[in-house]
């Protein structure tokens, strides 16, 4: 589903990922696991398309397509969907009405009728009551005012909402408390299907307790050090990213 | 942040759909302004000797002042010699048109390009119309059903003529031919504009709205729109513009003056939409406008609705003065600065009777090179016992080169008034509009919609016919501008 071959990419000129090659597949679900400044962000940001990140060199092929050649807009209507780490406010513009025009975007491109506002709001009680979220959000402008938790649930609901076949979840579980993060994962273990496949990035294991990935990945200095399955996150929480980061890795 | 800015620095490019010139014949006076020139456009007009006396009195008052420079905008020195202050439709010798009929098809055409079909079968349901063109009105629209209810829809020269009486008494009983450079001139050589009269008790069955048409070149535009709304009457009007596109700039400098007495409430709304120019700042109408309504009445009401989108310099206050007890202003605006736009714009509430209360919501926007100043002046007298004013706002801006500034003015004289001021300034950032990218929306898209949630207090307080044609108005005047 999603190909990274040697990845290069930076911001103003400094290299930030310097060669990240990844695979997946439908119905699995990755984690990407590494200390601050390893390039966690960067890589959910070149993958969303952010135009200040700048591919230097490598590719991403993405359901058969150059991911990188799409725009930032048809690459989530083609199913990449990235859940920020900050959410971001856009005061005045009405949450129900936001999550209706991109859940109509992604229709229209797909040829589909867009939803009117019985329908829409019909789908969204759905979700909402699948995340067990609370429906008051709904009323208030975008991210606006939002607690950490709230904004992160928001996240997910808009993750249902558009039904992506890869999800990129970047630190969703950062300034959760443990109610707000089983609601997160609640809500993701409910969207993951055979035909679509996760990418969880996180700095801390304790969101894997929840959501059980397939394989971790190790990301340190913009490359991935170490790859193996789900065991891999309690040995990094045992021993902490020193373990890596102080070369042993390279000699084990 | 210099990828940010550029990304929406690619907010330039606009198109403006109403720049076309209608090729007609006209009767138009050589530019110059002396008094020949305005007893010319009073004879013109077939004007009472009083009336001309009383421009005539205005023009010399006008040789003696000089023009404002307090606003914050800037433009070159204008030449009020290099401009023609009349021009009308139509051959010299031609009489003027009795009725619709009678109107040249090539303008019936114009209007109906711009949306504002005048003709019998395609007019607006609900809405009567005045079309002002160049320096004349050319027809107003259920004239007869109006009648009906007493209420006086016509243009002003129409009105000089019929209802002598209604103007001689509220002619500059608002702003007076002395008030301001700009006022005084218009008073000197206004042609044409709209007349309302709402009587006693009356709810004005239909919105009422002028559309003010610039044509010709090297032209100004002075109308002068009077309303009066008796005791316990009720009115809503609305004001639309455009204008071809030229190098040059044209000014348009309008009065307009309302009356609301006891009970009375008048609304009146204005999408402005003159030329704004380009983005380097060549042509675009100076839209140098005084409106100022007086609530004389106790508890009249008067509203203003404005939404600025066009001219390349708007510098207008539309403003109240709250004179009968409990007496309500309210003003609402949006105005956006795009391109090398310059807007200053504000209102004045001025408070003279007891529990008068005034409520000012202003939003203005900024992008491109353009600069968007909000200035405002809220007055408490010394009887103004319990007077209550609130007034917010708010500046966007989108990129990096423009600028939002605002000059309030609080003047309190008695204690028990209540003054509250609020401000926000704040921005379209690169990360909104990515977050919006990434969940599908087209940039576009994105700005329109932050745009329009930023301005939906002002929308909704304009008449249901025209917040929806505001809203596609604003993301016009938006297109092209980010990448």
């Amino acid at each position: 589903m999603l190909e990274i071959k040697n990845l290069k990419a930076g911001v103003e000129g400094r290299e930030i990922l310097k060669g990240i090659d990844l695979t997946i597949n439908a119905g699995e679900v990755h984690a990407i696991m590494g200390p601050n400044g390893s390039g966690k962000s960067t890589l959910a940001q070149v993958l969303a398309g952010r135009e200040a990140f700048e591919v230097a060199e490598g590719s991403v092929t993405y359901k058969g397509q150059d991911l990188l050649e799409l725009a930032p807009e048809v690459r989530v209507r083609e199913g990449l969907f990235l859940a920020f780490q900050y959410p971001v406010e856009i005061p005045g513009v009405n949450t129900t009405y936001f999550l209706r025009a991109a859940v109509n975007a992604v229709r229209e491109h797909h040829g589909e009728a867009a939803l009117n506002a019985v329908d829409f709001l019909k789908l969204m009680r759905e979700k909402i009551e699948l995340l067990q979220l609370d429906e008051a959000l709904l009323k208030r402008s975008v991210n606006e005012g939002f607690s950490g938790g709230e904004k992160k649930r928001a996240e997910i609901l808009q993750m249902a909402l558009l039904d992506p076949t890869m999800a990129v979840l970047d630190e969703t579980d950062s300034g959760l408390d443990i109610d707000a993060l089983k609601v997160v994962a609640h809500g993701v273990n409910e969207l993951k299907r055979a035909d679509n496949a996760q990418l969880i990035i996180t700095h801390y294991q304790r969101l894997l307790d929840y959501i059980v990935p397939d394989f971790v990945h190790v990301l340190s200095d913009g490359r991935i050090v170490k790859s193996g399955g789900k065991e891999l996150a309690l040995e990094l929480e045992e021993k902490g990213y020193d373990w890596i980061t102080n070369g042993e890795l390279q000699t084990a | 942040m210099s990828a940010d800015t550029e990304t929406i620095d690619r907010f330039v490019a606009q198109e403006y759909k109403w720049g076309f010139v209608t090729d007609i014949e006209a009767d138009t006076l050589p530019p110059g302004l002396d008094e020949d020139v305005v007893r010319h456009i009073s004879a013109k007009k077939n004007e009472p000797e009083w009336l001309l006396d009383w421009r005539l009195k205005a023009f010399r008052h006008w040789q003696t002042m000089e023009e404002p420079h307090w606003p914050q905008v800037k433009y070159d020195p204008i030449d009020y010699q290099a401009v023609s202050y009349y021009s009308a439709p139509g051959a010299k010798d031609k009489d003027r048109p009795k009725s619709l009929d009678e109107v040249d098809p090539k303008l019936l055409e114009t209007y109906e390009k711009l949306g504002v079909p005048l003709h019998e079968r395609a007019r607006l349901a609900g809405v009567a119309v005045d079309a002002v063109f160049d320096s004349v009105s050319v027809g107003t629209t259920h004239k007869e059903e109006l009648a009906k209810h007493g209420v006086i829809f016509c243009s002003f020269s129409e009105a000089v003529q019929e209802y002598p009486e209604l103007i001689k008494k509220y002619l500059g009983s608002v702003v007076p031919y002395t008030d301001n450079f700009f006022a005084t001139l218009n008073s000197a050589v206004f042609s044409d504009g709209s007349f309302v009269y709402i009587p006693k008790g009356v709810r004005c069955p239909l919105e009422l709205s002028t559309y003010f048409r610039i044509n010709a070149a090297e032209t100004g535009q002075f109308e002068r729109t009077l309303i009066i709304a008796d005791e316990g009457s009720h009115v809503s009007y609305l004001e639309g513009c455009t204008a071809p596109m030229r190098d040059e700039n044209q000014l348009h400098a309008a009065v307009v003056e309302l009356v609301a007495l006891g009970d009375a409430e008048i609304k009146y709304s204005t999408v402005q939409n003159w030329y704004p120019g380009d983005e380097d700042g060549n042509g675009g109408i100076y839209n140098f406008v005084t409106k100022r309504g007086i609530c004389k009445g106790a508890r009249s009401k008067i509203c203003w609705t404005q939404v600025e989108t066009g001219s390349a310099i708007t510098w207008k206050y539309p403003s109240v003065i709250l004179r009968g007890d409990d007496s309500v202003g309210e003003f609402y605006s949006v105005a956006l600065a795009n391109l090398a736009q310059q807007a200053d714009t504000g209102t004045k509430m001025i408070h003279l009777g007891k529990n008068t209360r005034s409520t000012v919501i202003s939003k203005g926007i900024s992008a491109g090179k353009g600069q968007n100043s909000y200035r405002g002046l809220v007055q408490m007298g010394k009887n103004a016992t319990n007077a209550r004013n609130y007034t917010q706002c708010d500046s966007l801006l989108i990129g990096s080169r423009c600028g939002a500034h605002t000059f309030p003015y609080i003047e309190v004289k008695n204690p028990t008034a209540q003054v509250e001021h609020e401000a926000t300034t704040s921005k379209i950032g690169e990360d909104q509009i990515f977050y919006c990218n990434a969940r599908g929306i087209e940039t576009q898209d994105a700005v329109n919609m932050i745009v329009n949630g930023f301005c939906k207090e002002v929308f909704r307080e304009l008449p249901m016919e025209f917040a929806m044609e505001a809203q596609a108005l604003m993301d016009v005047s938006l297109e092209g501008s980010v990448g």
